[in-house]
């Protein structure tokens, strides 16, 4: 039997085991619409931007680890992926985008709602294709599921022009993909990891990076049983946070920018740099020149490009995470028995040291709300095992640094983009994969006006999302960079007409609730966690709050600004320009 | 230092695109590239010259390679091979070095392709000092207009098998 394009597509979806699609409909993708409006297996969450599709489809796939999938009209709605489509590819996000395109003959003609899309997302895919004949589109979505979420994941698209979608043609699903020029590196060099093993041995003050490669190879087991047989303390980057246990011993927390003293002056006296899973930027680095001097490093990744693109590596070890640590654990066991905890001993000792000279803390007081209160709070009340979402700038580091991951998964944050608006959409999708969990987005009042709309999206699929938001009335982290850099010149980070975020939850049909004061914050999120509904929770916190420790940009990551420090003798800071 | 690297990749639509948007989105310096298809029609071979350091050579070759529609990349610089460009020049000489022009081009085992009462087209092969050469003799006999090819390059079968 002869299928239209538009089925091919929906059976192919169904065959990849597909079952939810974020989207937006419009004029040409319309044939796929009509079929999705009595489909049964398939559910299209209709979200109220196609940015917000994507977010969602993104959240969704942080959560799951299966591709999210993604259906918008051409033109604007293909034009307002974008920016989800790049903050996937820069986290590494198996997303597939299917876009209308107008008919193939019109193409070029500058049509209505015509855009080059492919041209436009050329450089933010890890693939993209125009679809020109209906034979091929089965192939080709195999082949672009595929791609997405192999090696190292990242955003797909396929752009369907309308005369694709309703041409017909025999439906043939192939046995297999065959993409001769994509054959990623699964296994690491063994004689490289057996080198990995010696030095591993050998040094004194080694430091593991885990990064957001091991959530993605889901190698956390073998991540814990390497530091744990080795002894060997953990930082994570921003991505890679949950892939090590936050509470474990050996965790040193986030490192970077806004990392804890213990992990970034670890890193800084290190003798060896376990980098795992992880691609040196420079939120995490600091300068580069400056970067662990005294350290060899390892670096393992999927991506050779990773390697070698920011700092010399020692031993460079292409493979999957989980693989590649499965080898070296095995090595280590079998060709290695040093007595780790006698050699590491005054290591050990100098990061207990560290660990109490300077813990993450902040000031409570009694009458205003201070933002790590709240993130502390909600650690305590989810017992660790919610799933966060963020948004980005100053709350997304107070998450990072209050809420400790004890598993992969748990924190799905915008690391690489670091896009305002992410954090709602993408715990809507987050939420529609484990409609049991809690999932909460933390949020900034900045961060959620840019995707506030996909409230509607939570109440109409009751889809009971929390949103925390940290008021401050402020763009914070830009704002605090302004205090600290640029002589306290407040340009346009003031944000003095807020919404009511009570009422506009109210106004959507969620449920709005607000503590203006630290003793209001815990019955505020009891009450939220316990309705079965969408909530907005509107924290009046303290605006003259700021994140740290603090790295200057362009500072070594040793070089940290410290809040009991700043208060004492503040230091006169110029920006990096 | 100066590369010539070689890139096997998939003869599809936008292949190009997607080579060219790399070097131009990282900041790479493409100086020629020349881009046809090969005895399997299914398979283009780029050629491109750049320059950048070890690092940004090493960068350029991985990252070409990580792009989907890339088959096969090869430094050749760092083979025994054979590089070729073309250039097609039209000088306006006036009448009495008019037979220099022609005894130079001969010299250059260039052709002429087309001439007219003022002007010579000449056709040179050769590799890049070759090139450069003759369009140095040629400026002061009046050049006035030349176009460029661009490198080609082939492994010699004799480094290919070491």
């Amino acid at each position: 039997m002869k299928l239209s394009g538009a089925e091919i597509i929906l059976e192919s979806l169904k065959k990849l085991g597909v079952k939810h699609i974020f989207g937006y409909p419009g004029g040409v993708i319309l044939n796929i619409f009509d079929l999705l409006h009595d489909d049964k297996d398939l559910k299209l969450i209709l979200t109220r931007h196609e940015q917000g599709a994507v977010h969602a489809a993104d959240g969704y796939a942080r959560a799951t680890g299966k591709p999210g999938v993604v259906l918008v009209t051409s033109g604007p709605g293909a034009t307002n992926t974008v920016t989800g489509i790049a903050n996937a590819s820069m986290d590494s996000i198996p997303v597939v985008v299917l876009t209308g395109q107008v008919p193939t003959l019109l193409i070029g003609n500058d049509a209505f709602q015509e855009a080059d899309i492919i041209g436009i997302t050329r450089p933010c895919t890890k693939y993209n294709i125009l679809a020109k004949d209906v034979k091929e589109l089965a192939s080709q979505l195999k082949e672009l599921f595929h791609i997405a979420t192999t090696g190292r994941p990242g955003p797909v698209l396929i752009d369907l022009p309308k005369d694709v979608t309703s041409h017909k043609t025999e439906f043939i699903w192939p046995d297999k993909v065959d993409v001769r020029s994509y054959n990623p590196t699964y296994e690491g060099n063994q004689w490289m990891i057996a080198k990995a093993a010696h030095e591993i041995a050998r040094a004194k003050k080694p430091v593991i990076i885990a990064g957001g490669g091991c959530i993605i190879s889901e190698a956390s087991h073998e991540l814990r049983e390497l530091a744990e047989y080795t002894n060997i303390p953990v930082t994570m980057t921003l991505m890679g946070l949950g892939g090590f246990p936050g509470t474990h011993d050996l965790s040193l927390g986030m490192l970077g920018m806004h990392g804890t003293y213990y992990a970034n002056m670890s890193v800084q006296e290190s003798d060896l740099l376990i980098a795992i899973g992880m691609r040196f930027d420079d939120r995490v680095t600091g300068k580069i020149d400056n970067f662990a001097p005294h350290a060899r490093i390892i670096h393992i990744d999927i991506d050779p490009t990773s390697i070698r693109k920011n700092v010399r590596v020692d031993i460079p070890i292409v493979g999957d995470v989980k693989n590649v640590l499965t080898a070296l654990n095995k090595v280590l066991k079998k060709d290695i028995k040093e007595p780790w905890d006698e050699i590491r001993k005054a290591w050990a000792k100098q990061i207990a040291v560290w660990k109490k000279e300077r813990p993450l803390s902040y000031h409570f007081v009694k009458d205003v709300i201070k933002p790590q209160f709240v993130v502390e709070k909600i650690y305590e009340l989810t017992k660790g095992d919610a799933i966060i979402t963020t948004e980005v700038g100053q709350n997304q580091m107070w998450t990072a640094q209050f809420y400790k991951f004890d598993k992969p998964r748990r924190l799905l944050t915008s690391g690489g983009l670091g896009t305002m608006g992410f954090g709602l959409p993408a715990a809507i999708g987050a939420q529609l994969a484990f409609p049991d969990k809690l999932v909460i987005d933390i949020a900034g009042d900045g961060s959620i006006q840019m995707n506030i709309q996909e409230l509607a999206t939570a109440v109409i699929y009751k889809l009971p999302v929390k949103v925390a938001i940290l008021k401050n009335r402020y763009l914070g982290m830009v704002r605090q960079w302004q205090e600290l850099f640029y002589q306290e010149r407040y340009s346009h980070t003031n944000l003095d007409v807020t919404p009511d975020f009570v009422e506009l939850a109210h106004a959507y049909g969620a449920v709005g609730l607000r503590a203006t004061k630290p003793n209001e914050v815990e019955p505020v999120l009891k009450e939220a966690f316990k309705v079965k509904r969408p909530v907005f929770m509107d924290f009046v916190v303290d605006w003259k709050e700021k994140v740290y420790p603090m790295v200057p940009a362009g500072a070594s990551i040793d070089n940290m600004l410290f809040e009991e420090q700043e208060k004492k003798a503040p230091r006169k800071l110029k920006a990096v320009k | 230092m100066r590369h010539t690297i070689s890139v096997h990749v998939e003869n599809k639509f936008g292949v190009l695109s997607r080579v060219s948007g790399l070097f131009s989105g990282r900041g790479y310096n493409i100086e020629s590239l020349s881009v046809a298809e090969t005895i399997d029609p299914q398979v283009s071979i780029m050629t491109i010259v750049t320059s950048g350091d070890d690092w940004i050579i090493e960068q350029i070759s991985k990252q070409l390679n990580k792009l989907i529609d890339v088959i096969k990349v090869t430094d050749l610089t760092e083979l025994d091979h054979v590089e070729r460009e073309m250039v097609l020049i039209k000088v306006s000489p006036r009448q009495e070095n008019k037979a220099e022009v022609l005894r130079t081009a001969e010299i250059f085992r260039g052709r002429v392709v087309d001439s007219s009462i003022n002007t010579y087209t000449i056709e040179i092969t050769g590799d890049e000092k070759k090139i450069e050469a003759f369009i140095e003799i040629m400026k002061p006999m009046g050049i006035k207009e030349f176009v460029r090819t661009g490198k080609v390059a082939i492994a010699r079968e004799s480094s290919r098998k070491k």
